[in-house]
């Protein structure tokens, strides 16, 4: 359940609306809040300016300045907390799916409860606690899900039954409910009222503050933030925040050099009525009934309540500007199918009377999650938007990483969900916008199950050989806009449509990966993985090496044609990136990333490497088909096509080497497969990608070739243990985390990044270790399936939590991968966790509230492993040690 | 008997034919968009008919509407031939040498109209050579009248009925050695048919109307409401002037017997129509035109039955009222109908339900709680019931039609009843000329931009 996350109108400020009221207290609220009134003029440089004073930039600037950063501006086009902010104001609620979200709102709610103390300001904080209703199965599980996950957390959280759900609400029609989630703990505050006592925080703390000032553009130089122009004159700075909500896409396209920020607006409708004859109390919970697409709550003795509607209306894709969200239109007729589910679950509310129907904008990100960081092209151009309608609940939260960010250079938890970075240009056309916020909005009370995919915005980048593979049955899914496969559907075999294909159970697709996974095992599957990020480095002399090594923790001064993996890891030996490296020359590198990686491994390169002519950096992404030829067979396929010798001896595991596969010539091909199955992938220039593809078609008939997609691939790689930049590894895990210490030469000769971290953990251990789980008596056809995030118990108690699961279909069980702490009994604190705390366990992995026996392994089965060459040379060398 | 909402659909959507106009034709663009048009029938056979076509040797673009009455033989002929006298009427003299040495020569013609036709609306392919030679003779006088003068569009319209009409009557009375024409041509003269015409050049609107058929501005006020201006005047019993007009034409001891019950001589409905030779032809004529005639004419009580109190024919003409009227930018549409639709609607409700079908639903008044006591039962049962609506609006994908579910369907809240609609739809053929009339309607689209720079033009 994505979406209870609401906002509510100060009980005052809606008021505001009256144009005679708002003149008259604006002066009045400015010493309220100790803003300075106008027109003290603008200082001529600070350094830090954000723009936007809704929640987030008042958020951002009171974190700022409790962490010492006082030279702070925050400038305010209308007045605080005038935007989305004043108009829709809310419920804080800890229930999302995605953990680090889960955290912020976690965040916010407490940071709320004690602001109206320290501030003085009244921030109507009311703790009522919220109830997420279920009318289906399916929607129960996905409330279990999320329920398993805040419990580990220390979140009152419960799953209850309908005549629960009564007691708590005597108003809800229970009739046709399944059960619900209760969180006691969720809260209503005014959020306009919280956003002014941040900032008179703030501004207590030495931050400025300028009403009334508009931001026209920002001035980049040399590629980090000089300044910014206002309307009342220029401010130099190094740091700017842009937090101005849904103005913050043109905002960013106002410089010179754009900085993309993929969100857009759609209308956000709620109702206000008047009291009820016997007033509702305040605290009665909120309540979401996501299936009826409506949340509830209670509102000065009457009721506040809105939803995300199947039809959203999306507006200001032509980017009109105003200086605040004036009363849009209401629309009756629109908001009818909520009205109707409204009086289904709240038949007594019939002769209740209506006071208005506010609509009020909210911004949308193409992936539902907020949108934060620094711009990948602008150092110092840092962003706090997109917040998708949970603006109060996220904001105290994600205003604390950003400020971290800025101060130390990276936040306390793994943001890289939410990173801007993980978007590029190719997701800020206005059209795909448009198009993709009209399926988020409605997604907020979609269920989720696994595996789902965005419908819209889709066919955008694809490999040249898209049409024959979806002629051949070719099911799709994307990543960053790139169409890749998920699987072949084998003619005559029909599967089920979308939307009865949503399952939290064993998928209609089962079999199909089955015999794509048999096929890898015993012959030869092609599978298209041009979608991923493709790097060349190279120089004139040897900087390319120089800087690489600095910049990887694995030896890269190996002979040309090897193939490295290695981690490009931050200061604390984090994984930034991982990936795959084969020097092509003495000075030349070609890099293999995941696909997600192609902006922010790009900006990281760029901010790493020396600034020198002679070192080139290309993304060759585009220029290169890659098909990868997983099985035994695959050899024979490729020296049939070569008439070169591929055996081991000729042709050894971690290589590389230009080749011509039929007519065509300058194939790079590499001798991994990214799945621990020997094979090959080809790297082949576009435009032999349709020969090539055919040649090895023809050729691999007598091998028994088939297409495969990235299910199947899923499956090798995880019963292999293989671990996945973006899903199991971030920017908090280590290489001696995960069992990777073989790909960190820590004695290579030269310093690199991150080496003092990982130095630190040799000496004194890991307090996370990442583990492979086989499960025991989890019934693939009966049980309800992992997925990721489930927790993982040992001896009963929690450990850690999952971050990717697989079914195996040569262990014919479910493989979960995830990371084990090892938290004191007592103090809940931290500890080593050796092999032996690891081994010497009785494990539990928990999906959705039933708890399923695990097995826990620090290696992968070596059985798994058909073919071996060399010992020390197999892709996953290291690992052998079972 | 029960109709299944798409059964009704089948039925109602029958005869609809939409026609949308190429934006630019290679001369002008059109300040017509295009135009839906459907029929209903209530008689079998139908006796209403329908026309559109594009002048192709001049500009502009006619429609009309055609109500027979006696059968359906005048409604038809009027409907295959009318708009080639109002085009030949319209030609140059250049033009018209021009063809009538085409002809001459035996050179291909050049097509003078291009017909827009549903499916089912023929052209009788056995009477083509009789009309053809008929509508020869009309240029060939017209070539040797040569006025030199251009020509004025009301007075083609008026001396195209005219002379169809003189026609119509002159092949009875010859006849024709074939039988079967020569008995479709008495059919055809002692039937009769109304005829509402529009010719649309630029701004220019002309409409020509015989009869109780009706044409029907749609306009947009400033505050997006719709108002009905009236193009047409209907000729019939309700209308003043045209009595006036008939009384004027006889003798005066006729008055009494001249309008009785409505009626023109006490039989007709219409007071101007083409055909029906038995208000027009004098009793002589009649009785040898009969008597020389088929015997099928011969056994036909109706075409030997003189109307009563008839002495000084002829009792009844062909020449239309035309209407001129400068197209300006807040007109939205013409609606032309034969007389079944106007007895069930009003014409301002035809404006309403035509304007807000064209102007999509969202157009629909926006409702505002305002100050207003509204409960949230009270809303929510307004809502569904603009929803339905809506629902019946996204039905139709032709005005024609969507005009036809109202007429025929609607309650006394004016909203489509479906109940009713069924109901009505699957009446026996005998009994739903009691409840219903033929229904035709063409609702023809205007360009409003094409319009307003005709305006800024002049």
């Amino acid at each position: 359940v994505a979406g209870m996350f609401l906002r509510l109108l100060s009980d005052i400020q809606w008021r505001a609306a009256h144009p005679k009221w708002r003149r008259m207290t604006s002066s009045q609220r400015s010493t309220s809040t100790t803003a300075e009134p106008h027109p003290v003029s603008l200082p001529a440089q600070a350094q830090v300016v954000i723009c936007g004073g809704g929640i987030t930039g008042t958020s951002v600037a009171y974190h700022l300045s409790k962490m010492g950063w006082k030279d702070v501006v925050l400038l305010e086009q209308g007045r605080l907390a005038a935007g989305t902010t004043r108009f829709c104001a809310g419920i804080v609620s800890t229930a999302r799916p995605v953990s680090i979200e889960l955290k912020m709102a976690h965040y916010s709610n407490k940071l709320y409860q004690q602001l109206e103390q320290e501030t003085g300001v009244q921030t109507g904080y009311m703790k009522t606690g919220s109830i997420s209703l279920a009318q289906t199965q399916d929607r129960l599980i996905s409330l279990k899900r999320i329920a398993s996950s805040l419990n580990v957390m220390g979140i009152p959280c419960e799953i209850i039954s309908p005549k629960e759900v009564l007691q708590l609400h005597p108003l809800i029609n229970i009739h046709d409910l399944v059960g619900a989630m209760y969180m006691p703990e969720d809260a209503l505050v005014s959020s306009a009222n919280v956003s002014l006592a941040l900032a008179t925080a703030a501004s207590r703390n030495g931050v400025q503050i300028h009403e009334r000032t508009s931001v026209s553009h920002v001035t980049i130089q040399k590629g980090r933030v000089t300044g910014v122009e206002t309307d009342r004159g220029r401010i130099q700075c190094e740091y700017f925040i842009n937090c101005a909500g849904q103005w913050a896409y043109e905002l960013g396209h106002s410089g010179e050099e754009p900085v993309h920020i993929p969100l857009h607006a759609c209308e956000h409708f709620y109702l206000l009525t008047h009291p009820l004859q016997e007033p509702l109390s305040s605290s009665l919970p909120t309540v979401v009934d996501p299936d009826g697409r409506i949340y509830i709550r209670s509102w000065q003795g009457g009721i506040l309540s809105g939803g995300f509607e199947k039809n959203p209306k999306p507006l200001f894709t032509e980017g009109r500007n105003q200086l605040e969200i004036q009363n849009l239109q209401e629309d009756w007729d629109h908001f009818g199918p909520l009205l109707s589910a409204l009086l289904r679950r709240m038949p007594g509310l019939e002769a209740l009377q209506i006071m208005q129907l506010v609509n009020c904008p909210e911004s949308f990100t193409p992936d539902m999650r907020c949108i934060m960081g620094e711009s990948p092209t602008a150092r110092g151009y840092f962003v706090l938007a997109g917040m998708n309608s949970a603006g109060i609940s996220y904001g105290g939260g994600a205003g604390k990483y950003l400020a971290e960010w800025i101060v130390n250079g990276y936040p306390s938890e793994n943001v890289w969900p939410l990173d801007l970075k993980r978007f590029g240009t190719l997701q800020s056309s206005r059209t795909f916008l448009r198009h993709r916020v009209m399926e988020v909005m409605p997604l907020m009370y979609d269920l989720k199950v696994p595996r789902w995919d965005f419908q819209t915005g889709r066919q955008l980048r694809t490999s040249p050989l898209y049409d024959r593979l979806d002629a051949q049955g070719a099911r799709w899914m994307e990543k960053h806009g790139f169409e890749r496969v998920k699987y072949f559907v084998p003619p005559g075999n029909d599967l089920l449509d979308l939307d009865h294909s949503k399952t939290f159970y064993k998928p209609d697709w089962f079999d199909i990966v089955g015999s794509e996974v048999k096929c890898c095992k015993e012959a030869v599957c092609v599978i298209d993985m041009s979608s991923f990020t493709k790097f060349e480095i190279s120089s004139t002399g040897d900087q390319a090496l120089e800087s690489l090594q600095y910049l990887f923790s694995n030896d890269l001064d190996v002979p040309v044609g090897h193939v490295v993996h290695t981690g490009m890891l931050n200061e604390k030996g984090g994984y930034e990136n991982d990936c795959s490296i084969a020097r092509l020359s003495k000075r030349s590198f070609f890099m293999i990333s995941p696909t997600d990686q192609q902006v922010h491994c790009w900006a990281w390169l760029k901010n790493h490497l020396p600034d020198d002519s002679n070192l080139v950096l290309e993304d060759v992404t585009w220029k290169y088909t890659a098909l990868n030829l997983i099985g035994p067979r695959a050899v024979d396929v490729l020296s049939e096509l070569s008439y070169a010798p591929m055996t081991a001896e000729h042709f050894p595991s971690l290589f590389c080497k230009e080749m011509s596969v039929g007519y065509a010539n300058g194939i790079r091909v590499m001798s991994i497969t990214h799945t621990g199955e020997p094979g090959f992938v080809l790297y082949i220039p576009i435009e032999y990608a349709l020969h090539v593809y055919n040649e090895v078609m023809n050729m691999g008939q007598k091998y028994g070739i088939r297409n495969a997609g990235y299910y199947a691939l899923r499956s090798l790689r995880i019963e292999k243990f293989f671990a996945f930049w973006g899903q199991d590894l971030d920017a908090f895990t280590t290489p001696m985390e995960c069992g990777r210490e073989f790909q960190v030469k820590l004695d290579k000769g030269m310093e690199f990044l991150g080496q003092e971290a990982l130095l630190e953990q040799k000496q004194n251990g890991v307090y996370k270790r990442f583990t492979m789980f086989i499960l025991e008596d989890h019934d693939t056809d009966m049980d309800l399936w992992p997925w990721w995030g489930e927790p993982i118990f040992r001896n009963g108690r929690y450990v850690g939590k999952t971050t990717s699961s697989a079914y195996s279909y040569t262990l014919e069980r479910h493989v979960c991968l995830g990371f084990v702490h090892h938290f004191d009994e007592k103090t809940g604190e931290e500890l080593v966790v050796t092999t032996d705390f690891i081994n010497q366990g009785e494990y539990e992995i928990e999906i959705a509230g039933q708890r399923f026996q695990a097995k826990a392994k620090l290696y992968p089965f070596s059985s798994l492993f058909t073919q071996r060459r060399r010992k020390d040379e197999v892709e996953l060398s290291g690992y052998q040690r079972e | 008997f029960y109709l299944t909402p798409p059964q009704v659909n089948s039925i109602l959507k029958a005869n609809e034919y939409s026609f949308k106009v190429p934006e630019f034709d290679g001369k002008n663009v059109s300040s017509v968009l295009g135009f839906d048009s459907n029929q209903l029938p209530a008689n079998a056979p139908i006796e209403d008919r329908r026309s559109a076509a594009t002048c192709l040797q001049t500009r502009g673009m006619l429609l009309g509407v055609f109500d027979g009455h006696a059968g359906c033989a005048c409604a038809q002929a009027v409907s295959e031939r009318l708009f080639y006298y109002i085009a030949v009427s319209l030609l140059p003299h250049e033009t018209l040498l021009e063809i009538e040495n085409a002809v001459e020569s035996g050179r291909a013609l050049l097509p003078i109209l291009q017909w827009h036709k549903h499916p089912n609306d023929y052209f009788s392919k056995e009477a083509s050579k009789l009309y053809f030679n008929s509508l020869r003779t009309y240029w060939q006088e017209l070539i040797d009248l040569n006025s030199g003068e251009t020509t004025d569009v009301r007075e083609a319209l008026i001396n195209a009925f005219k002379r169809l009409d003189n026609d119509i009557s002159l092949e009875a009375q010859v006849g024709d050695p074939n039988s079967f024409l020569n008995y479709l041509v008495l059919r055809v003269a002692f039937s009769g048919a109304t005829a509402c015409v529009a010719h649309v050049d630029g701004v220019d609107l002309h409409i020509a109307n015989t009869g109780d058929s009706r044409a029907m501005l749609g306009v947009q006020e400033e505050d997006g409401s719709w108002s009905a201006v009236n193009l047409s005047y209907d000729h019939n019993a309700q209308n003043e002037r045209e009595v006036e007009r008939v009384k004027m034409e006889h003798p005066k001891s006729e008055e009494k017997s001249l309008v009785k019950q409505d009626r023109l001589l006490g039989l007709l409905m219409p007071f101007r129509a083409f055909g029906d030779v038995k208000f027009k032809w004098s009793i002589e004529l009649q009785k040898r035109v009969v008597e020389s005639g088929p015997d099928q004419l011969n056994d036909n009580e109706y075409t030997k039955f003189i109307p009563p109190n008839y002495h000084t024919p002829p009792y009844l003409t062909a020449e239309p009222e035309v209407i001129h009227h400068k197209l300006r930018p807040q007109d939205k549409f013409l609606v032309l109908a034969t007389d079944g639709l106007w007895e069930t609607m009003h014409r301002q409700d035809v404006a309403r339900i035509v304007g807000e079908y064209l102007t999509g639903v969202h157009h629909q008044q926006p409702i505002a709680v305002g100050g207003y006591k509204v409960t949230l039962g009270q809303m929510h049962g307004l809502l569904t019931e603009r929803r339905a609506r809506i629902s019946s609006v996204f039905e139709d994908q032709n005005a024609a039609t969507h005009l036809i579910r109202h007429a025929v369907g609607n309650n006394e809240f004016g909203t489509v009843d479906h109940e009713r609609l069924s109901k009505m739809l699957s009446l026996p053929e005998e009994l739903a000329r009691m409840y219903r009339d033929d229904i035709t309607i063409t609702v023809v689209q205007f360009n409003s931009h094409v319009i307003g720079a005709y305006q800024n033009e002049e």
